[in-house]
């Protein structure tokens, strides 16, 4: 057993260093590191950058096109990334679609859709969830009935994240109302641009554009978008949560974050020891869960998947990440009050009200309370573990 | 990076459990903890025989060759047993100190006969007045002819009714909570002038009071250098911690297999009361917990060894937040979850229970060790 | 709505703490003071006492025999008793069946039942609980078969609170095996020297014994026991667990450890200072402090609608969890304050009362064994997850 790392391994972070260095736009940077929402350019420009260098699809073996990276490579990357102020990787193309394509996928699909995700040429989003189907994802009622080389498409998505910057939609259509839930599903790609597929943004609680409702109606859409089997989408669904789970901890961006935050405290936290010991914790929790993950990977190295217990890693890691939003505000104190729009979404010159840290301050607290919803809620993931883990 | 065990280490892991399932079911370890010493000889020289009392010594020191790991894995497993024989102040403690600090005459007088199972120790640091402070020190040691005498008390000194020799952290110069002018003394466990008062402990374990009444010791006795022992204590004991977080997630896991295993057969309206989603969720909480305190503990393991004591030091300090945080919420989740049968004595859940809530107060709590790591984090 | 106390109360105020000074026997007090055990004797002199001066049933109406105490009466009475270290009173016989008896009773029972209970001349416990039966109450099997004018009872009960010391014990027993588990049971009076009985101790986590097991082996229980109609003891049942969980908040206690874990903090050295000082140590004081006045603040809100004719609803369960949690932290703050010198476990000195000198001060050896004893306060009296299921469904209609 062993922390340290080969020399070889340091040679890799630093290319790793140098390329965001050279690649990332300082302005983008600058966002991250001032809390602002990043626009669709600064997502699109760096993941093709990444793309280029062909360390997009980093998780990918190297049969599809990844670079067939080790545990510890993915480990410092996604490390070394975090540090720079890279965005995160928008997962939908890359960690989602990507995947369920060369393991379900046929070989013309793959060829098809394959390289513009390794590329982010297109950009990809979810349709899972509808109104009446949340936690309870296979209650879901969009319809596909097909009619020769067709399906029609009648429903409608919603929360779908990105999906006014999406050029394609995954979504998971019902195909046979008769069988049992889950067995009348099919995973379907379909094209924004076809008629019938309209987008209406939803609001969040912080002001921020990021979800929206996706209405299909009469959508024509060519069998050959049909990945595996008809019916059988329930299977590549749940294997593409059990992957989605993994990243969604978001370790190295909370360790970001917790630089962050000792950052914006520095002026209160040598008067305010309780203030001090409310990070000192939440870093103690980003290391446990770090090495909670590393021995997810480490199993994983030696042969074995990924397990439910992954779910216990999306709970503690989205509760991290609104802990340090929470600690955040508490650090910016009355001045988290002001709402200042303009600060978080736009490019401005506006001076903001208090310090520079204050505008984003509530707005992300608030924002983040998504974390413990999104991707199968803390609950849904506790009864998993629950089942799946301790057999209960 | 690399975190998995070498065959060796599965070995010694294997070993280990066997010990615990043969030698400590439960009411063995009552039958032990009901005995005057509190633990048994015979364990004891297994152990040597083992070779679990070298393990973690280097081969010049006459161990064979591990380290951290290694104490890792054993107090793992003494952990899921509640064991009671003496490994932290011997072998840990008393041991690593001595290997680490010790002259070559002290290693040959004491580490080698504790390797093969002929001596134990006891480190005598706390005082009425100190709490966590390890430079809270006010026992005496004043020069006399060539060598010292020892006047003051020492309190809670586990194993110090077994101990031949104590290790004991005295005052030689300096003012009160001066970490400068700390030494370390070896004394004879039955030195004129060295009264005890024995008793249990809640987890029933042994410790005692010790008084020092001009305590005679030759210069030989100093372990270290005289006035600068206090970085050798704290480096001591920020391995005992680590060991010690070892035995918590041992005692997290047992208790949460037997909380897992009751709420799946104790039926209440008709059903498991593991059906119940609350107990579920609480259940997986306490899952998650254990595997946070393993994950904690794994690190400090791994950075206990570190050149740098600030790493070390907060890598203890780290896990011991960890183990206080995790072993509070499993065993208080495992005694509801129980119900009325959490808070007797008949099953082994009060006992993990009463065991991990003593390791939390064990060489600083939660409270403390987060003030101390984030004092560390603030300064770097 | 006002916070003050009127000159009448006021005055009562000083009547009550002079009683409590003048007959609270000092060796009690310093038992209570000191966190000691206290002995069967112990409680008996005091609650004697409060008899005698017709206060020991002071939440009981006039006509049973109370002094027809107010919500603020009965408030000051509870919280000066507490400040000047009395026992608590114990509940079996007062705060339980007494009221199911004046209830439920019939004028006979209410005569030769109440007046001991007033004045305590008689111990009685609690027979709820079946091995087999905890949260799941009605689920219950002792099974009681009527024999002429007789009951035989046979079956056990569990984690009865010093039935070891009790005259009499008023159980759940099994009248109708065939009907609705609820529709069956009766509430029956027995009289723990009846031939059949047998107690056997359960010893606590901290080595103490306050509860135990009852066996009864073809017990003969007159008829003339049975308190209410035969298979209607479901509802002294539940009438008793809204009054049981009432006063097992415990604020007036609660008030008194924050004072008593202040004391410690001072004397405990923390760097050279006192504890007090430690500014985590201090807000962690505060926090429970806080919490303790907010249940203090909810009670005497569900006080004053019952002054004015409302029921204690089932919202009281909201009073029992946080009560519960309240004294597990309490006792929680308190061993961190003691720190390493809660480890020592003194059992002669904690439950002998032997002369043993204490390690260290006298309050360190108490601290652990409390923590560890008060786990109980969220399982006992409903569990606390069985109070959210009452709350939820009961004031949440899910
Ligand atoms: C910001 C954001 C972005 C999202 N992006 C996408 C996206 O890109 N694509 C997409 O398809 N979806 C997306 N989602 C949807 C997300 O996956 C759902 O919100 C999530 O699955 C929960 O469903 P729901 O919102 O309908 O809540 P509900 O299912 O209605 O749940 C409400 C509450 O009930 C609890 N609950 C439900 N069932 C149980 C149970 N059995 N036991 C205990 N508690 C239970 C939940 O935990 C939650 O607290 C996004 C959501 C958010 C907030
Ligand atoms: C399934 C799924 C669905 C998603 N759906 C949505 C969605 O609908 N809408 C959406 O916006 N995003 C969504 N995302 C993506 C993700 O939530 C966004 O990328 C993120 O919220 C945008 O913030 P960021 O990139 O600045 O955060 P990051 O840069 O990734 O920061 C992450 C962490 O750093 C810390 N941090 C960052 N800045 C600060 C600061 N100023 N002060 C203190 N701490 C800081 C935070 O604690 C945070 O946890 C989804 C992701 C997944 C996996
Ligand atoms: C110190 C002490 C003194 C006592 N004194 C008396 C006494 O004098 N007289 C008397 O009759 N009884 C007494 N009791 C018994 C007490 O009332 C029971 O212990 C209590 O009702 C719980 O029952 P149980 O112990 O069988 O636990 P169980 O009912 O087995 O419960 C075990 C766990 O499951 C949970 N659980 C059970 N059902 C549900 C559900 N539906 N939903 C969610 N969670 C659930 C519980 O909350 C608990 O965490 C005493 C108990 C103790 C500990």
């Amino acid at each position: 057993m062993d922390l340290a790392l080969k020399p070889e391994h340091k040679a890799f972070a630093d290319e790793v260093r140098d390329f965001a260095r050279k690649n990332l736009s300082p302005a983008t940077r600058e966002k991250t590191f001032s809390g602002k929402h990043f626009d669709r350019d600064d997502h699109v420009v760096w993941q093709q950058a990444l793309g280029r260098q062909g360390w997009l699809a980093y998780t990918w073996p190297k049969k599809y096109g990844g670079p067939g990276w080790g545990v510890t490579e993915r480990f410092l990357f996604e490390n070394v990334l975090a540090e720079e102020g890279a965005p995160r990787i928008i997962p939908f193309g890359v960690k989602m679609v990507g995947p369920v394509i060369y393991t379900f996928g046929n070989d013309e699909q793959k060829e098809r859709f394959l390289p513009g995700i390794r590329s982010s040429e297109v950009s990809w989003c979810q349709g899972y969830s509808e109104p009446g189907a949340g936690s309870d994802l296979a209650n879901l009622r969009t319809r596909a009935v097909r009619e020769g080389d067709h399906y029609i498409v009648n429903g409608q998505k919603t929360w779908t994240s990105y999906a006014h910057w999406g050029d394609w939609i995954f979504c998971l259509v019902r195909t046979n109302t008769e069988a049992k839930a889950q067995e009348g599903i099919s995973f379907l790609l379909i094209d924004m641009k076809t008629p019938g597929v309209t987008v209406r943004p939803i609001i969040m609680l912080d002001g921020a554009h990021a979800v929206n409702d996706v209405f299909l109606d009469n959508v024509k859409v060519p069998v050959a978008n049909l990945i595996g089997k008809e019916n059988e989408g329930w299977t590549c669904a749940k294997f593409l949560l059990a992957n989605e789970r993994l990243g969604i901890a978001e370790v190295p961006a909370s360790k970001r974050g917790v630089g962050m935050l000792r950052a914006i405290a520095t002026d209160s936290l040598r008067d305010d020891p309780s203030m001090a010991e409310k990070i000192a914790d939440v870093d103690l929790q980003v290391q446990a869960l770090e090495m909670s993950e590393l021995r997810a990977l480490s199993t994983m190295a030696l042969g074995g998947a990924p397990g439910p217990e992954v779910s216990t890693l999306k709970v503690r890691g989205s509760e991290i990440q609104q802990r340090i939003a929470e600690l955040a505000m508490e650090a910016v104190g009355e001045y988290a009050a002001p709402y200042q729009p303009g600060m978080l979404f736009h490019d401005t010159n506006e001076t903001p009200v208090g310090p520079d840290h204050a505008p984003p301050a509530a707005p992300r607290y608030f924002n983040m309370r998504k974390t413990s919803i999104y991707g199968g809620s803390t609950e849904i993931q506790k009864n998993i573990v629950s089942k799946m883990v301790l057999g209960l | 990076m690399d975190l998995s065990l070498s065959d060796e280490q599965k070995q010694l892991q294997e070993q280990a459990e066997r010990f615990v399932r043969d030698k400590y079911a439960f009411d063995a370890r009552r039958k032990i903890a009901a005995t005057e010493r509190g633990w048994l000889p015979e364990n004891w020289a297994q152990f040597a025989e083992l070779g679990w009392l070298g393990m973690s010594f280097s081969e010049e020191d006459g161990g064979y060759g591990g380290g951290p790991i290694e104490t890792m894995i054993v107090m793992e497993q003494f952990g899921k047993g509640l064991v009671l024989e003496p490994f932290l102040p011997t072998v840990v403690l008393g041991g690593g100190m001595i290997a680490r600090s010790g002259s070559k005459a002290q290693k040959e007088a004491l580490l080698a006969p504790m390797i093969e199972g002929k001596k134990q120790f006891a480190l005598a640091w706390l005082e009425r007045q100190s709490r966590y402070n390890l430079a809270d020190v006010s026992l005496k040691a004043t020069k006399e002819g060539a060598g010292w005498s020892l006047s003051g008390h020492k309190g809670v000194v586990y194993n110090a009714a077994s101990a031949d020799h104590i290790i004991v952290l005295a005052r030689t110069a300096g003012s009160a909570r001066e970490p400068k002018g700390l030494t370390l003394f070896i004394v004879d466990g039955k030195a004129k002038g060295l009264s005890r008062r024995d008793y249990p402990t809640q987890d029933a374990l042994r410790a005692s009071e010790l008084t020092f009444d001009k305590v005679s010791v030759g210069a030989d006795a100093v372990l270290g250098k005289v006035d600068e022992g206090f970085a050798v204590v704290e480096d001591g004991v920020d391995r005992a911690i680590v060991a010690l977080c070892a035995e918590a997630t041992g005692c997290m896991d047992a208790i949460n297999a037997a909380t897992l295993e009751y709420i799946k057969t104790r039926k209440q309206f008709g059903v498991p009361i593991g059906k119940f989603q609350v107990l579920q969720h609480r259940m997986v909480d306490c899952f998650t917990n254990a595997q946070e305190a393993r994950s904690m503990t794994l690190m400090a393991s791994l950075k206990i060894d570190d050149k740098d004591p600030v790493v070390r030091a907060k890598a203890a300090s780290g896990a011991k937040v960890q183990i206080g945080k995790s072993g509070k919420f499993c065993g208080q989740s495992a005694v509801q979850m129980h119900g009325g049968m959490g808070v007797t004595d008949e099953l082994s859940v009060s006992h993990y229970f009463k065991r991990l809530t003593m390791i939390d107060l064990m060489f600083g709590n939660q409270q403390h060790h987060l003030t101390r790591y984030s004092n560390l984090a603030m300064a770097a | 709505m006002d916070l003050a106390f009127t000159p009448e109360e006021q005055k009562f105020a000083d009547q009550v703490r002079a009683f409590v000074k003048a007959n609270l026997p000092a060796d009690v007090r310093d038992k209570v003071k000191n966190g000691k055990h206290l002995g069967r004797d112990d409680y008996m002199r005091w609650q004697q006492a409060l008899g005698k001066k017709g206060w020991l049933v002071y939440t009981w109406p006039k006509k049973h025999g109370g002094p027809g105490f107010t919500p603020a009466q009965r408030y000051i009475f509870e919280n000066i008793c507490a400040e000047e270290y009395a026992p608590g009173i114990i509940p079996f016989g007062t705060k339980m069946v007494g009221p199911v008896i004046y209830t439920f009773g019939n004028e006979e029972q209410k005569a030769k039942y109440l007046d001991p209970i007033r004045l305590s001349t008689v111990w009685w416990c609690q027979g709820y609980s079946e091995p087999g039966s905890g949260s799941d109450l009605a689920s219950l099997r002792t099974k009681a078969e009527k024999d002429g004018d007789h009951y035989i009872v046979n079956g056990s009960k569990t984690w009865n609170t010093m039935g070891h010391w009790a005259d009499w014990i008023f159980c759940l027993v099994r009248t109708d095996p065939k009907a609705k588990p609820q529709e069956g049971i009766s509430f029956l009076l027995i009289d723990m020297k009846t031939p059949g009985i047998t107690v056997k101790p359960i010893i606590m986590a901290d080595g103490g014994h306050e509860v135990n097991e009852v066996f009864f082996d073809n017990v003969k229980v007159p008829v003339a026991n049975l308190v209410g109609k035969e298979n209607e003891g479901w509802t002294c049942a539940k009438f008793l667990l809204a009054n049981e969980r009432l006063g097992i908040a415990a604020v007036p206690q609660s008030k008194r450890g924050v004072e008593a874990l202040k004391d410690i903090a001072r004397a405990e050295q923390d760097n050279g200072r006192p504890l007090i000082e430690n500014k985590s140590f201090a807000e962690k004081i505060a926090d429970l402090e806080i919490q303790v006045t907010a249940l203090e603040y909810t009670e005497l809100r569900v006080l004053s609608s019952m002054a004015h004719g409302g029921q204690p609803g089932p919202e009281v369960s909201g009073l029992k969890i946080r009560g519960s949690e309240i004294q597990q932290r309490l006792t929680e703050l308190t061993m961190e304050a003691v720190g390493e010198y809660s480890a020592p476990y003194l059992p002669g000195l904690l439950w002998q009362g032997t002369n043993e000198a204490p390690v260290g001060p006298e309050y360190a050896h108490l601290a652990a064994p409390r923590y560890f004893n008060t786990r109980k306060t969220t399982i006992y009296g409903g569990s606390n997850e069985i109070q959210k299921g009452i709350i939820s469904k009961m004031v949440l209609g899910l």
